[in-house]
C-alpha cells in the first residue's frame, strides 16, 4: 500500500533534493568533489553577503506585511454581512490569481521612471517623483510592495477561514467576562488562530525566501545586485554565469535554517492541536 | 442588591420574527428564577437580552435598579453559563476562571484566592492546570460554573446548562447547581426546556410559550393551579389528561359529563366558580396521579369512580401507567403496581375530583 508513496517520495522529493546537495559539492566544471568549498567561497563574497541580507530583509518584511494586511482585510471582511462578503472577497483575491510574472510586469510599468503612473499620481497631488527602481532602498521597497500585493490575499483567505472557525459563543463569553473588542482580539481571536498564523507565516516565509519572478522581472537584481534574493542570484550565478554547482549552493543556503524553523513551528502547531482541538 | 426587572420587553429579529412579545418580569434579589417552555418560545432570547448579547427592540431592562438597555455586557456585572460551556480552548481551567478577573485588573492574590475557592466549592481543584479538551462534559460544566462564581456578579444567567449531559449526570449537576445557589445566593435566571429541572430548581418558575409569559409562580402553585391549558399540560409528567366534556346540572349538583356517558360529580366547593359555565362545552383536565385504582375502604371526599379499559399497561416499578381512551382522547392513569391491570380488561378507576380542572377551550384559560 505504501509502496507507491515511497516511490513518489523517493523520485520526486529525495532524489532531486539529494542531487541538488550533491551538485553543490562539485567544482565549477562538475568534475571534482570539493565538499563545502562552494559555501566557503560564497560567504567570502561581498555580493553574496548582501544577497543574504537582502533575502532576509525581503522575506521577513514582506511576510510580516502580508500577515498584517491579510489579517486586517480578513477582519474587515468578517464583519460585513455574508452576502456582500463574497463579492469583496472575490475582488480582493484578484492579485493572487494573476500569474505573478504578468502582474509584476504591470508593476514594473507603473514604477518605470519615464512613464511611472505612480509618480504621475504623486506629482498630481504635489508629491515628488520617486526613483522606484533606480535607487537601492526604493528598489528594495518596490520589490516588497509587489510581493505583498501579490501575497496578502492568500493570508486574507486563510485568516478569514480561521476567523469563521472561532465560535461566536467564545466572543460572547469574553464580552460577558468583561473584554472589550480589542481585548477579545488579543485574548481570544489571536490565540485561537495561532496555528493558522504559524502555518501561513511558515509557508509564506519558505515561499518568499524562494521567490524568483518578482525580483527577476522588476529589478533583475539591480541596481548593482542590491535587490537580489537567493533564487534570482542562484539563477544568475548558476545559469547566466554558468557555475551550476555554486548556483545550487546559493539556493541551498537557507535550507538548514528554514528546516529548523519549520521543525519548531510545526511541533508547536501539533502540540496546540492536541491540547485544543 | 440585584433585582432584575423586565418591562414590556419586545424582541423582533430581522425579517420581522417577534421572538419575544412584550414580557414583564420582576426578579427579587437572591431569587432563583427558571424560564421554561418548549424550544423556540423565546427563553434564550430573553436571557440574552438580559445579558446584553442581544439588543432589545422595545422595553426596559434594569439590573440592581439601574437601567441597562444601552449598557454592553461587560458593564452589566453578570455572568453566564452557556449550553455548550463556551470555555476558552486555549486556556487552562485556571485561566478560564481567572480571565474575567484579570480583565478587571484584580490583584493576582485575590484572583488566586477566588479561583481556589470556586474550585473547592465545585470540587475541580485537581483540574486547574488542564485545558478544556482534557475534561469530561460534567467537568467542563463545573468549570463554566466556576468561571461565573469567581466573578461574584450581580446575576447568574444559565442557558440550558445541563442539556449536553447524560441523564444521570444531569440529575447530579442539578443538585450541584442548587447547592451552589444555596451557598452563594446570587440572583439567578435559569433557562431550560425541561419542566423537571424547572420545578426542582426554581424559587419561581416562569412558563413561556410563543414569546409570551403564560404564568409565573412557585413550582407548587404552577402544579396545583395552572392558569392556562398550556401550563397545565406543560408542567407535570406524565402530562395532564384533557378530555372534552360538558358541564351540566345533575341530581346531586354540577357534574362533568364525558363522552361515552360517564358523569363525574364536581366538588361542592367549586360550585360558585363553575356555575356560570353550566351547559358549555369545556375541557376536563386531570393529572394521571389523580386518576388511580379504586382502593378498598377509600373514603376520601370527592372520589368519583368509573370504569375504563386500558389499551396499554406500563409497569414502572414504583407505579404502573395505564393508558386508555375516552372518545379519542388519550388518557393516562397512575396505578399502584399491585393493581391487577391488563390491556383489554375492565378496570375501575377513581378520579380525585378535588384536583380537577376545567378549561375554556376558546380562551385556553383554566376556569
Ligand atoms: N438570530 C436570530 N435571528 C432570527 N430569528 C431568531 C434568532 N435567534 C432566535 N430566533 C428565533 O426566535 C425564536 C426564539 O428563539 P430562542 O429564544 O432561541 O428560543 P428558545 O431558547 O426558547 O428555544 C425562535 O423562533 C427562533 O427561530
Ligand atoms: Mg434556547
Amino acid at each position: 500500500m505504501t509502496l507507491p508513496l515511497i516511490a513518489v517520495i523517493a523520485g520526486l522529493v529525495a532524489w532531486p533534493a539529494s542531487y541538488a546537495i550533491y551538485l553543490a559539492t562539485l567544482n565549477r566544471r562538475m568534475t571534482a568533489f570539493i565538499g563545502l568549498d562552494n559555501f566557503d567561497i560564497l560567504l567570502d563574497n561581498e555580493t553574496f553577503r548582501m544577497v543574504i541580507w537582502q533575502s532576509c530583509f525581503f522575506a521577513v518584511t514582506a511576510v510580516l506585511l502580508k500577515a498584517l494586511i491579510g489579517f486586517w482585510l480578513a477582519h474587515m471582511l468578517h464583519h460585513i454581512p455574508t452576502k456582500g462578503q463574497r463579492k469583496w472577497r472575490g475582488m480582493l483575491l484578484v492579485p493572487w490569481v494573476i500569474p505573478p510574472a504578468l502582474s509584476t510586469l504591470g508593476w514594473w510599468w507603473m514604477f518605470e521612471p519615464s512613464y511611472s503612473s505612480i509618480n504621475w499620481l504623486l506629482n498630481a497631488v504635489g508629491g515628488p517623483s520617486i526613483p522606484w527602481l533606480g535607487e537601492p532602498w526604493w528598489a528594495r521597497i518596490s520589490v516588497v510592495i509587489v510581493n505583498v500585493w501579490y501575497g496578502a490575499p492568500f493570508f486574507m483567505i486563510m485568516y478569514l477561514a480561521a476567523l469563521k472557525s472561532v465560535p461566536d459563543q467564545l466572543y460572547e463569553a469574553a464580552a460577558i467576562d468583561g473584554a472589550t473588542g480589542w481585548q477579545g482580539l488579543i485574548h481570544v481571536t489571536l490565540p485561537m488562530m495561532r496555528n493558522i498564523i504559524s502555518i501561513t507565516v511558515l509557508f509564506s516565509l519558505i515561499v518568499t525566501f524562494a521567490n524568483y519572478d518578482i525580483v527577476r522581472v522588476l529589478t533583475n537584481g539591480g541596481p548593482r545586485d542590491l535587490t537580489h534574493v537567493f533564487a534570482s542570484y542562484a539563477f544568475q550565478v548558476g545559469v547566466l554565469s554558468g557555475n551550476i554547482p555554486r548556483g545550487a549552493a546559493v539556493s541551498l543556503f537557507m535550507f538548514p535554517l528554514l528546516a529548523v524553523v519549520a521543525f519548531f513551528v510545526l511541533r508547536g502547531v501539533n502540540r496546540r492541536q492536541r491540547e485544543m482541538a | 442588591m440585584a433585582q432584575v426587572t423586565l418591562r414590556r420587553i419586545i424582541k423582533e429579529y430581522e425579517g420581522g420574527v417577534q421572538a419575544v412579545k412584550g414580557i414583564d418580569l420582576d426578579i427579587a434579589d437572591h431569587e432563583f428564577v427558571v424560564l421554561v417552555g418548549p424550544s423556540g418560545c423565546g427563553k434564550s432570547t430573553t436571557l440574552r437580552m438580559i445579558a446584553g448579547l442581544e439588543e432589545i427592540s422595545a422595553g426596559d431592562i434594569a439590573i440592581g435598579g439601574a437601567l441597562v438597555n444601552d449598557i454592553p455586557p461587560r458593564d452589566r456585572d453578570i455572568a453566564m453559563v452557556f449550553q455548550n460551556y463556551a470555555l476558552y480552548p486555549h486556556m487552562t481551567v485556571y485561566d478560564n476562571m481567572a480571565f474575567g478577573l484579570m480583565l478587571r485588573k484584580f490583584p493576582k492574590a485575590e484572583i488566586d484566592r477566588r479561583v481556589k475557592e470556586a474550585a473547592r466549592i465545585l470540587d475541580i481543584g485537581m483540574l486547574l492546570d488542564r485545558k478544556p479538551k482534557a475534561l469530561s462534559g460534567g467537568q467542563r460544566q463545573r468549570v463554566a460554573m466556576g468561571r461565573a462564581i469567581v466573578r461574584d456578579p450581580k446575576v447568574f444567567l444559565f442557558d440550558e446548562p445541563l442539556s449536553n449531559l447524560d441523564a444521570k449526570l444531569r440529575v447530579q449537576m442539578r443538585t450541584e447547581i442548587k447547592k451552589v445557589h444555596q451557598t452563594v445566593k446570587t440572583t439567578t435566571i435559569y433557562v431550560t426546556h425541561d419542566q423537571v429541572e424547572a420545578m426542582t430548581l426554581a424559587d419561581r418558575v416562569v412558563v413561556m410559550n410563543h414569546g409570551v409569559i403564560e404564568q409565573v409562580g412557585p413550582p407548587q402553585e404552577l402544579y396545583h393551579n395552572p392558569a392556562t391549558r398550556f401550563v397545565a399540560g406543560f408542567i407535570g409528567s406524565p402530562a395532564m389528561n384533557f378530555i372534552p366534556c360538558r358541564l351540566e346540572q345533575g341530581g346531586a349538583g354540577l357534574q362533568v359529563e364525558l363522552p361515552g356517558g360517564v358523569a363525574l360529580p364536581v366538588p361542592a366547593e367549586r360550585k360558585a366558580r363553575y356555575t356560570a359555565h353550566q351547559g358549555r362545552e369545556l375541557l376536563f383536565g386531570i393529572r394521571p396521579e389523580h386518576l388511580t385504582e379504586v382502593r378498598p375502604n377509600d373514603h376520601r371526599d370527592n372520589m368519583a369512580v368509573f370504569e375504563a379499559v386500558p389499551e396499554v399497561v406500563e409497569p414502572m416499578g414504583m407505579e404502573t401507567l395505564a393508558h386508555f381512551r375516552v372518545d379519542g382522547a388519550e388518557i393516562c392513569a397512575r396505578l399502584d403496581p399491585a393493581t391487577p391491570a391488563a390491556p383489554g380488561r375492565k378496570l375501575p378507576l377513581a378520579a380525585d375530583m378535588a384536583k380537577m380542572h376545567l378549561i375554556d377551550p376558546k380562551s385556553d384559560k383554566v376556569l
